[in-house]
């Protein structure tokens, strides 16, 4: 017995809809690559460039709770900003970010990270100076290593002190990418 | 014996999405099994982050499947009496609860069938009813009562 597209669809607009879900995800298209975007009531949650969404199930559920559930219309806000991004039509996001359960000194360097404005880089030792932690740079590289939303939240933007582009938890080509889409390079 | 983790709902679903619309076209003809199967699942998802542990959840999705069945056929024939009921499920639990709980109602059934025959806690029981989990602990009780009695007799 199959399930209908039609119906599948009403199911999963339903349960997003009603607010149900602890996240909901569906996969974006975008220049590199398709993305796995999820996102609960409070907000965006996770941006991932592994896009199978059955290999990152028991992910989503760590970072929220069981109800995971494929929801298009759960992340309708995010994958607009996305294309608009992509498009070259947006240079700020205008999304709420659920960050729950990160410690205090990851979530104090995203909020830092988050004003590096559109097609400037900074590196990671001025970030760790910024939160005033100035010989932290490598654990603020952490931080941008795990970066769960990573785009959104531009770990993108930040380099080491020669200006060289270290690495990028998407891959290098994928920074490289974002970074000529804004002009900085 | 540790107990099987409760899965991503996303997997739940698709694992037993087609047994459930299955149950529902037989019960309720194809157009009144897609509101149903949307009915299903929802209440599933109500009660899914209060689920003590993953195991039979089949049994209980069918059962949550039966409830609304049997709920659209009240409201479509509000007079009529209730047809058999019994879940669609070869498993041995039921199985063995199948003669015992026969003559029971189709809640009591369900109640009765999905404590013991499963060991589901009375939360996952009153989803799988539509009610709270006092009711549920309630016919369940009642349930057992009929069944000793009967036996007595």
């Amino acid at each position: 017995m199959t399930v209908s597209p039609d119906l599948d669809r009403r199911f999963r607009d339903a349960a997003a809809t009603l607010g149900l879900l602890d996240l909901g995800y569906d996969v974006v298209s975008t220049p590199i690559g398709e993305l796995l975007v999820a996102a609960s009531d409070r907000g965006l949650a996770l941006i991932r460039f592994e896009a199978d969404p059955a290999r990152e199930l028991e992910r989503l559920a760590q970072i929220a709770g069981p109800r995971v559930l494929r929801a298009p219309r759960s992340i309708d806000r995010a994958r607009g900003e996305l294309d608009e991004y992509f498009a070259g039509r947006r240079r700020a996001f205008d999304l709420s970010l659920d960050l729950r359960a990160l410690p205090s000194f990851t979530i104090t360097v995203l909020g830092e990270l988050a004003r590096v404005p559109y097609g400037k880089t900074t590196t990671y030792g001025a970030l760790a100076a910024k939160v005033g932690r100035p010989r932290a740079a490598r654990a603020v590289g952490t931080v941008m290593n795990r970066n769960r939303i990573p785009i959104v939240l531009p770990c993108h933007r930040v380099v080491g002190s020669k200006g060289d582009l270290t690495g990028y938890a998407g891959g290098l080509d994928r920074k490289v990418t974002l970074l000529e889409l804004e002009g900085a390079r | 014996m540790a107990t099987m983790a409760i899965p991503p709902f996303e997997r739940f679903y698709e694992e037993h999405r087609a047994a459930v619309l299955q149950l529902l076209r037989r019960r309720l003809g194809v157009q009144r099994a897609e509101d149903a199967f949307q009915e299903t699942f929802l209440r599933a998802l109500r009660a899914y982050d209060r689920l003590d542990h993953g195991e039979h959840l089949r049994a209980w999705v069918l059962t949550i499947a039966q409830n609304v069945a049997l709920d659209a056929v009240r409201r479509a024939r509000p007079t009529d009496e209730l047809v058999e009921t019994a879940v669609d499920d070869a498993s041995p639990a039921y199985a063995e609860l199948a003669d015992l709980t026969a003559e029971l109602g189709p809640k009591e059934r369900a109640a009765v069938v999905l404590r013991y025959g499963y060991d589901l806690s009375y939360e996952q029981i009153a989803a799988a009813l539509d009610s709270s989990p006092d009711a549920a602990r309630q016919a369940t009780s009642t349930g057992v009562r009929r069944i000793r009695r009967r036996i007595a007799s």
